[in-house]
């Protein structure tokens, strides 16, 4: 049991019970928390591969992975928030 | 030693901040246990990971990435909780008790 095994078993445990409220979550701002979580988790498993496996290239995927992630995010909660306000 | 003292802190506060997501009962309180998750824990962890590293080009690539997640988590936090506001999501509140309290 070395220590990649298990900051990358704790990772994606959290990972999962995160896609408990992606699936249960009332409104779409619940799965929009927990998508932008698991996002987050996915970047630091990247590094923690990257730095005990010694394998430089899944740090630039790591940072495009960051890049998108982030304006996803932004995207989408733009778009929940000017949802159905030409009914008014 | 130092290094996987950081590495563990940032595994407690990601643990933490996950049962948060799941147990707490409004967008806002989540929205709240969410970003010390991102904030914390993904800092101290990389944080840790440097320090496993070493100085050299390797962790100066973690550094930008540590730089960028700093930079843009919040920002998220923050258009997902306006946006909320704006479409009219009331913060939670406990619940009177009947017989006084």
């Amino acid at each position: 049991m070395t220590a990649a095994t298990i900051i990358i078993t704790v990772l994606g445990v959290t990972a999962s019970l995160a896609l408990y409220r992606v699936i249960f979550g009332p409104t779409s701002w619940d799965r929009l928390i927990a998508v932008n979580l698991i996002s987050s988790k996915v970047i630091m498993i990247m590094v923690a591969a990257a730095v005990f496996f010694e394998r430089r290239i899944y740090l630039d995927v790591a940072l495009v992975y960051a890049i998108i992630g982030f304006v996803s995010i932004i995207a989408i909660s733009k778009f929940l928030e000017g949802e159905g306000t030409n009914k008014k | 030693m130092i290094a996987y003292l950081f590495i563990f802190l940032g595994l407690v506060f990601i643990f933490f901040g996950t049962l948060g997501i799941i147990r707490f009962p409004d967008i806002y309180t989540r929205l709240q246990t969410s970003s010390k998750c991102d904030a914390a824990g993904a800092v101290a962890l990389l944080v840790g990971l440097i320090l496993k590293q070493g100085l050299d080009s390797f962790s100066l690539r973690i550094l930008i990435i540590l730089v960028f997640l700093v930079l843009t988590n919040p920002v998220a936090s923050h258009a997902i909780a306006r946006s909320a506001a704006i479409r009219g999501i009331k913060p939670w509140r406990k619940k009177k008790n009947v017989k006084g309290g």
